[in-house]
């Protein structure tokens, strides 16, 4: 009986027939536009007698950049060793950018809740005049509007004879790079876990066994005297040093470019994330906020410990598309002479000949980036969405 | 089965745009590997089809390739595309003009953007070979210079120690100065600021960034009469390189690169015979034969171009001949007033000298 049904049943009515003729269709679809794509680039590449592949990248770079976290010698390294200075350049850019966006987007977010006319108005009138302004153009006046118009470096501002502000940029004291540091760094990160976890013991057993938590407050106190004394004396701050005019030693500079650039990043997807803070928030239930208040707690309290942890499981899913943005916008770098992974692979590309290989690797590293951020904030995700038990 | 339905109709829509993308592309952008095209679809029938000249210059340097305020480009660079299209169709007129940067203009040229560049670019073995382009003569002879601010504080090289370099990417000038600065001993302490594009370059320069600007001369004089205050500003008295500037056309389409190439040497063959725009017409009744078979009255020196025999001829007719050109945008007529120096005719000591036509 059943076999008859089967049977009776013609192949284009078939649900599972039609299930995989559309995907080996999909997948035929797919691969003969990538074929045609490929045959249309090697068959050009041909005609101007070239050859796909990445052999170039041995050769030797020959240009200077500006900055370089790593040590890089035109005259000795390739293009290989550039183009990772100028990815470590980009993620210096980027790593800063989405901590400072996060922090600036959270206040005026939460401004925007303030009972404050000013402060409420304020973030108001903020967002909507950066939201409204293209990032290019922006970057154009961070950079040439203010950055550029401080002091040449003959009339420079110099602070505690430590810290020098030009149109060359900043210069401040910062811990000699030394595995010293590093070590002191591992030491600082083990004193935080511990103190988290003595404060975690200690809310325990104040709140289960009545004690007075005395005891581990003065242990948190220690902890943290001790770190504040490592940070002053044990990391081994260094002074930027001048032996001849103009040219620093030690310390950290950043120059105006990399400033104008973090700055406009920062400015402007701190409004986008600042609107994500503001839904976030209201999607809080009204009981939630009234709730808080009847148990008398201040409006910062309410905000800070009912209202916020709540509008951060909305809020993290819409984050996470911003810290993209912010790392791919990273690549108008290029229009303010900084020179991240884009311009350096820009001018790779122009020197070298070679746009799709260049091209390709710069996808495949802004796609690895994305990547990393989405593997980071799904993390977070998880965490932070409710527990079911 | 609906659902399935509209999938199906909404990949097909999706794939479509694509796939006719790809193919119409392989025809009028490139050609095809199928036997016999390759032959039939160069550049020159490209242009004679499309009846316009698509020529990549830079757009922003006075004398060489400017647009001015009613739109008009001028410069020698842009007379030589002029020259050209008067050669392939005729009208010295018929000619597109895409503004490229330095980055960009490799890629326009290879990817059959643009159909020749005519935008100082320096002729270098590495673009020759490895960047698959095909160098026509120089039509300007330069040299890599160094602007700096009037106060007399930079003289040398290696006065830079401390200081800040702006420069354009993708450019020579960018490898030359690296090279320059190490042959000085100062490398590690010049910053050197790159720029993807010239005028936000010039213009950081312009706001005291940085201390140098480098580029050709040629260009930097010209760029320099753009600035706020051009005579706040001199050229250091250093060369650092060898810039042989000329137009350029992509590799392995020799039948449109000898057009280019035998069009650039006319203008200054054309020179050397003392045609010009005024006496074209006593010229074509000459009784010289180098200047009947120059100028198509006799002999079919046009035909393995696969042009007309009189391009020549009409290319001066309507552009004038090299030394036209220069006194024009350049030279006495202009107002840079640069002499000839290395670009004079070999005959009076320079280096222009085109092989016989004939």
């Amino acid at each position: 009986m059943t076999t008859n049904q089967e049977h009776s049943i013609p192949l284009w009515r078939d649900e599972r027939f039609w299930r995989i003729v559309l995907q080996v269709l999909a997948v035929v679809v797919v691969v003969s536009v990538i074929s045609l794509l490929w045959h249309n680039l090697t068959v050009n590449l041909n005609r101007q007698g070239m050859e796909f592949g990445f052999d170039f990248l041995d050769t030797q770079a020959s240009f200077a950049i500006q900055e370089s976290l790593i040590p890089y010698d035109p005259a000795k390294d390739n293009y290989a060793r550039v183009l990772l200075a100028g990815l470590l350049n980009t993620i210096r850019v980027i790593i800063p950018g989405i901590v400072l966006a996060t922090l600036l987007g959270i206040t005026v977010g939460v401004a925007s809740f303030s009972e404050n006319w000013l402060l409420r108005k304020g973030s108001e009138v903020y967002v909507e005049i950066i939201r409204n302004i293209p990032l290019l153009l922006q970057l154009y006046f961070w950079y040439r509007a203010v950055f550029t118009q401080f002091p040449n470096p003959d009339s420079r501002f110099v602070w505690f004879d430590s810290i020098y502000l030009s149109n060359r940029g900043v210069f401040m004291p910062w811990p000699a790079m030394t595995w010293n540091l590093l070590a002191w760094v591992v030491v600082i990160v083990v004193g935080a876990i511990a103190a988290l976890l003595v404060w975690k013991w200690r809310t325990k057993i104040m709140v289960e066994g009545g004690q007075s938590g005395k005891p581990q407050m003065y242990a948190l106190y220690g902890i943290a005297i001790a770190a504040v004394l490592i940070v002053i004396f044990a990391l081994g701050w260094q002074a930027p040093t001048e032996p001849d005019p103009g040219v620093f030693q030690g310390g950290l500079r950043l120059s105006i470019e990399f400033s104008a650039l973090v700055t406009g990043l920062v400015v402007y997807t701190a409004a986008y994330i600042a609107e994500i803070v503001r839904a976030g928030i209201q999607s809080v239930a009204k009981g939630q906020w009234e709730a808080a208040r009847s148990l008398g707690l201040k409006p910062g309290l309410v905000m800070r410990l009912v209202v916020f942890p709540q509008a951060l499981r909305v809020m993290i899913p819409p984050l996470n598309s911003q810290y993209m943005n912010l790392a791919k916008n990273s690549s108008l770098a290029i229009a303010i002479g900084y020179v991240d992974i884009y311009s350096v692979a820009n001018t790779t590309y122009n020197q070298s000949g070679r746009p799709v290989e260049v091209m390709l690797i710069i996808m495949v590293t802004y796609l690895i980036i994305n990547i990393l951020i989405t593997i980071v904030m799904n993390v977070l995700n998880r965490v932070s969405q409710l527990k079911e038990r | 089965m609906l659902k399935w339905g509209s999938l199906l109709t909404a990949t097909a829509l999706l794939v479509a745009p694509i796939t006719s993308c790809a193919s119409a592309d392989s025809p009028s952008g490139s050609t095809d590997g199928e036997a016999g095209t390759v032959a039939t679809n160069s550049r020159l029938d490209q242009v004679k089809e499309r009846g316009t000249l698509i020529c990549g210059v830079d757009g922003g340097i006075p004398g060489f390739s400017f647009v001015n305020e009613s739109g008009e480009y001028s410069g020698i660079d842009v007379d030589v595309c002029r020259a050209v299209a008067a050669a392939v169709l005729g009208d010295p007129e018929a000619v597109e003009y895409r503004n490229l940067d330095s980055t960009e203009r490799f890629t326009a040229l290879s990817g059959g953007e643009v159909d020749m560049l005519s935008r100082n670019t320096t002729w270098t073995i590495n673009r020759d070979t490895e960047v698959g382009l095909e160098f026509a003569p120089t039509t300007f002879y330069d040299g890599q210079g160094m602007l700096v601010r009037a106060d007399g504080e930079l003289e040398t090289l290696e006065d830079f120690a401390g200081k800040a370099v702006c420069v354009e990417a993708g450019t020579t000038t960018e490898l030359n100065l690296t090279d320059n600065l190490r042959e000085a001993g100062v490398e590690d302490q010049v910053e050197v600021v790159t720029f993807q594009q010239a005028d936000p370059a010039y213009a950081a320069y312009a706001e005291g960034r940085c201390e140098g600007m480098t580029s050709d001369k040629s260009q930097l004089i010209g760029r320099r009469s753009t600035l706020p205050n051009p005579d706040d500003h001199v050229l250091m008295d250093v060369t650092m390189s060898k810039e042989p500037l000329g137009p350029v056309t992509i590799n392995n389409d020799s039948e449109w690169f000898d057009v280019v190439k035998w069009v650039t040497y006319g203008l200054i063959e054309a020179e050397e015979l003392g045609i010009e725009q005024g006496n074209i017409a006593e010229q074509q009744a000459s009784e010289d034969p180098t200047i009947r078979r120059f100028l198509g009255e006799e002999g079919n020196l046009g035909e393995g171009l696969g042009l007309d025999n009189n391009f020549m001829a009409i290319v001066v007719e309507n552009v004038g001949n090299y030394g036209e050109i220069y006194d024009r945008n350049l030279g006495a007529d202009s107002e840079f007033n640069l002499d000839r120096g290395q670009n004079d005719l070999w005959t009076r000591g320079g280096l222009l000298y085109s092989p016989p036509f004939r």
